[in-house]
């Protein structure tokens, strides 16, 4: 089994890599609804506003994750978040 | 479609990756000198690397009809080897006669130390007066934003022809100031560690295609040639057409390579031809 020091060393670049294609995944679609609706791009505000569908999803799944503590594992809070219609 | 890929190890790749990127439409390969892994501590291993790269790896190359080209340099990682890198600048123009030759790279910063900045500076120096063009590696990571800037600061200090300088590893924190000033950036995709194939895309959407290269370098590390294949997919289905595709993935590479007359692979446009009476 890994230490501690080993887990968050070993898999850094890894969870670095994930998070970089969910932020760009943010930006992508604040510029394309941006471009619907005719405004100018700006990446803290569509994602930001948009709660509903996926997007919405993925911003309360990504609020769980930034969570200091959990009272159960990320993962199952995760899928059953995503189980949800 | 045929596509070009200006940033990448061969010396470090097997045969099957070369015979795979031939049946994926890549027509040419433009090879910088790169860091072995280890520091080098003698100017002619340097020396033999450079005919490696220069005179036997295009025609391991051609064995698949692909073109390879070239570049010469110290990496950055073993700058700190001052008497060792201008030994080796010594041998330079030796090098810029070779036929396939394009200039001077990667050069560039590792950790943006003093010795990395004065063996940026030669090197930028070399090429320009050889006429040369020049590739510059921007630091990994952390030192990514920091390594960028003082390239453009030792850039900016010098007598340089910008639209031959092609600044590399660009990602979204940094692409702008590069373009700005008036280089050539490039996006390498890596699997984990630089750009993705999707943010990629993202930043050609959102800055144009103008001065823009993409390449996914692969070496000896964690990395893969087939994710500049990745790219031109995930280009093309988000909407963009075959003709863009080639101005980013062939026909841009040859406008910034095309300024050495050595490489001569022209742009190319597709082009759709009228339908031909059946006859009976």
């Amino acid at each position: 089994m890994l230490s501690a020091s080993q887990v968050a060393e070993n898999y850094f670049l890894e969870s670095r890599h994930m998070l970089l294609e969910v932020a760009a995944h943010f930006d992508r679609y604040d510029a394309a609804a941006a471009r619907e609706s005719g405004g100018i791009v700006n990446g803290r505000t569509a994602s930001g506003q948009g709660g509903t569908g996926s997007m919405g999803r993925l911003r309360e799944a990504a609020a769980i994750l930034a969570a200091p503590h959990a009272d159960r594992e990320r993962t199952v809070a995760l899928l059953e978040l995503f189980a949800k219609d | 479609m045929q596509i070009i890929q200006p940033h990448y190890h061969a010396i470090a790749r097997t045969a099957q990756d070369y015979e795979r990127m031939a049946m994926s439409g890549v027509v040419a390969v433009a090879e910088p000198a790169f860091w072995a892994g280890f520091d080098r501590r003698y100017p002619e291993t340097f020396i033999d690397y450079f005919r490696q790269i220069s005179e036997f790896e295009p025609t391991r190359a051609a064995q698949y009809g692909i073109r390879h080209f070239s570049w010469v340099a110290v990496n950055p990682k073993e700058a700190e080897n001052a008497s060792l890198t201008r030994e080796v600048l010594k041998h330079f123009p030796e090098f810029f006669a070779k036929p396939t030759v394009l200039g001077v790279g990667e050069t560039g910063l590792h950790k943006s130390t003093k010795n990395e900045c004065d063996s940026l500076e030669a090197h930028v120096d070399i090429a320009m007066k050889h006429g040369q063009l020049v590739l510059i590696h921007t630091p990994h990571l952390a030192d990514k934003a920091h390594g960028t800037k003082r390239v453009l600061e030792v850039l900016a200090g010098m007598n340089v022809d910008r639209e031959r300088i092609w600044i590399d590893h660009v990602e979204e924190q940094t692409i702008r100031p590069c373009l700005d000033a008036g280089y050539w950036v490039g996006f390498t995709l890596y699997p984990i560690t630089k750009c993705s194939p999707k943010r990629a895309v993202d930043m050609l959407e959102k800055y144009g295609t103008d001065r823009i290269l993409v390449n996914s370098s692969a070496d000896w590390g964690p990395s893969d040639p087939f994710t500049l294949q990745e790219c031109v997919v995930e280009y093309r289905r988000r909407g963009h057409s075959l003709q863009e595709a080639i101005e980013v993935f062939h026909n841009n590479p040859c406008r910034f390579l095309g300024q050495n007359p050595k490489f001569d692979i022209q742009p190319i446009r597709v082009e759709t031809l009228a339908r031909e009476p059946v006859s009976a």
